[in-house]
């Protein structure tokens, strides 16, 4: 085991060189829809359980089940109205047990990424070949349902191993979500060669946090998310910066809750001037065709100053 | 370290569901129901009425609400009995004064134990739905099947017995279920079930024993998950219900009627400091004259009738 997570290097949230995003917009808007099944049944992982209770466990089941045949459909039709792409985060396995929801969002032209197969099948424990399964598994199933390829990775229940980053880059992929230390994009270590940029993705502003972790009300998750922007559009002005929106239509998407949710979607997209409404897919390949030499001379700059 | 091979198998990766107690199905793509006199939201209000003894079960778990120091814990127990002595009267009132009907789901124990609460409910017409024989008596995953079907056979005949009316309606205690639940409640001759927090609308479950329905009682709007589970305040619970009352109404206007459950818990909302927000939701609620206050039973004959 490692003593810290050698994926990235200490870079200090000053002197970073400046992001303009495309047409000189300050933030890049991205909501991530996290579009989950979960097994009513799912084989034992033996670090963590999937349901607290014996099995069937149906009330945790049903809470989730929720988002795929309520949620969903609310929140993708109030993402419309503003013209938002989701960029979403999928147990593949969602494109075999509800392919209607796949086919709804590749229609609107939403990005897929991969949220693993099941979000009950965990990655605690996997060997190399396994976790490589894994990701194998995801590429040829979003690809075979919508064509796409996709180019991000948010491990299934935030499970990884200590190969997870170096994956992702053997395979091709752009940006991981995995990791929270920043809210700008950035270049991770790997021991490919391939580059690979860190999305910030923000556990803090995630719907599930802010409701069944710190016990939020609609009102006040709205509130917040709108202060998160306001921050980071003002920091953005200096370097521009990235706001995620991770959400669970299981949650967001009852019915006390969208109201609220439609003045943020309101809010946020009518700074027509700053915001760069986009999906995770697109600020990770404009990083890489412009930010991503620049940002790697500044952390090596900062590397050497520090030795 | 790997993990065995089966943990990569996906036997029931499949199209729909990865069980066959129900088919997925779209909210938004059913077919509409009209309420009488053509209101958008059919109210339908829950009073738990639970019986939980000083001895609480061995067992997997223990029901939320249930005992928590060691024997005898004389501040939980008389707490829940407030809910029994007071606070539901307090309830009553606000309901009688709206003329807003409602159910019970009802431990058996209750109304063997209490037959001036009994009086008091049956009076109102209120539907008592069956709620096991009391808080120990859980259902869990892995019990065995003779003595599932003996709970439910002895909290049917105790409810009858005490009621003059055998309920057609079950809400497991701790909302939870075994595999065998709902097999043997179709068995027992229960036509809905409250346990499923999947959906807005009732739907139809399929069972070896014949068909039950699902109704939408909510756990996310819930007074005690709300203000006890996630610690918000009254005024929170107020602003979220209205939330959800303005939205489901106006899907109403668009796919049909709607339902807007309130699951109450005597010993929460029937705080003196607390009953003012449930008089104010259930006054705006009622003042909108776009509702329907319905028993379970009605919304599900009459749901029935329109499928």
């Amino acid at each position: 085991m490692k003593y810290d997570p050698g994926l990235y290097d200490y870079w200090p949230y000053e002197n970073r060189p400046k992001i303009v995003w495309p047409g000189g917009k300050k933030v890049a808007f991205w909501v991530a829809p996290n579009i989950e099944f979960y097994e009513l049944n799912p084989p034992a992982n033996p670090q963590r359980k999937s349901w607290p209770r014996p099995y069937p466990d149906i009330t945790p089941y049903s809470y989730r089940d929720h988002g795929n045949r309520v949620g969903h459909w609310r929140l993708m039709e109030m993402m419309d109205e503003f013209g938002v792409r989701g960029s979403i985060s999928l147990s593949v396995a969602m494109c075999q047990h509800h392919p209607e929801i796949i086919e709804a969002c590749a229609a609107r032209k939403w990005e897929f990424f991969s949220h693993g197969i099941y979000n009950t099948r965990y990655i605690y424990g996997m060997d190399r070949d396994q976790e490589q399964a894994i990701l194998t598994d995801s590429i040829k199933t979003v690809e075979a349902a919508t064509g796409q390829r996709i180019r991000g990775y948010l491990a299934p229940a935030l499970t990884h191993t200590e190969h997870t980053i170096d994956l992702l880059a053997e395979n091709d992929f752009w940006y991981s979500c995995d990791l929270f230390q920043d809210d700008q994009p950035q270049p991770l270590k790997t021991k490919s060669s391939k580059k690979l940029v860190s999305m910030p993705y923000s556990l803090e502003v995630n719907d599930h946090y802010a409701f069944n972790v710190y016990g939020q009300s609609a009102r006040q998750y709205a509130d917040l998310l709108k202060r998160q922007f306001d921050t980071l559009l003002e920091e953005g002005v200096d370097s521009g910066t990235v706001m995620c929106i991770p959400l669970h239509a299981y949650l967001i998407g009852r019915a006390h809750r969208m109201g609220p949710f439609r003045e943020v979607l309101d809010y946020i997209t009518g700074h027509k001037q700053d915001v760069w409404v986009t999906t995770a897919a697109e600020i990770a390949e404009f990083y890489l065709a412009n930010c991503y030499d620049d940002a790697l001379t500044s952390i090596n700059a900062a590397q050497k100053k520090a030795s | 370290m790997s993990l065995p091979d089966d943990y990569l198998k996906y036997p029931h990766r499949r199209h729909g569901m990865d069980h066959d107690l129900y088919p997925w199905s779209n909210l938004f793509n059913r077919q509409p129901v009209t309420w009488p006199g053509d209101k958008s939201v059919a109210l339908w209000i829950t009073v738990a009425l639970e019986f939980f003894p000083l001895t609480p079960n061995e067992g997997p778990f223990r029901a939320p609400g249930h005992m928590v120091t060691p024997y005898p814990d004389y501040r939980t127990y008389t707490t829940r009995d407030y809910g029994n002595r007071v606070g539901v009267f307090r309830i009553m009132k606000v309901l009688d004064a709206l003329g807003v009907k409602a159910s019970t789901p009802m431990s058996a124990k209750i109304a063997e134990r209490y037959p001036a609460l009994l009086d008091a409910v049956q009076k109102r017409g209120w539907e008592i739905i069956a709620h096991g024989i009391d808080m120990n008596k859980i259902h869990y995953g892995g019990m065995d099947k003779g003595e599932e079907a003996q709970q439910i056979e002895d909290a049917l005949v105790m409810l009858e017995k005490s009621t003059g009316k055998k309920p057609t309606g079950w809400f497991s205690p701790a909302r939870s279920e075994s595999e065998n639940t709902l097999k043997l409640l179709a068995e027992h001759g229960i036509s809905y079930v409250c346990d499923w927090v999947n959906d807005d609308m009732p739907y139809g479950m399929t069972t070896e024993a014949g068909p039950i329905v699902a109704m939408p009682h909510t756990m996310e709007l819930d007074d005690r998950h709300l203000m006890v589970t996630l610690g918000q305040n009254e005024d929170t619970y107020r602003e979220q219900i209205l939330a959800a009352f303005d939205l489901l109404r106006t899907e109403g206007k668009t796919y049909g009627g709607r339902i807007l459950h309130l699951s109450l818990t005597p010993y929460v909302i029937g705080q003196p400091f607390r009953i003012h927000a449930l008089k104010a939701v259930l006054e705006e609620i009622m003042e909108s004259g776009d509702v329907w206050s319905a028993t379970p039973g009605e919304i599900l004959d009459l749901w029935q009738s329109q499928k």
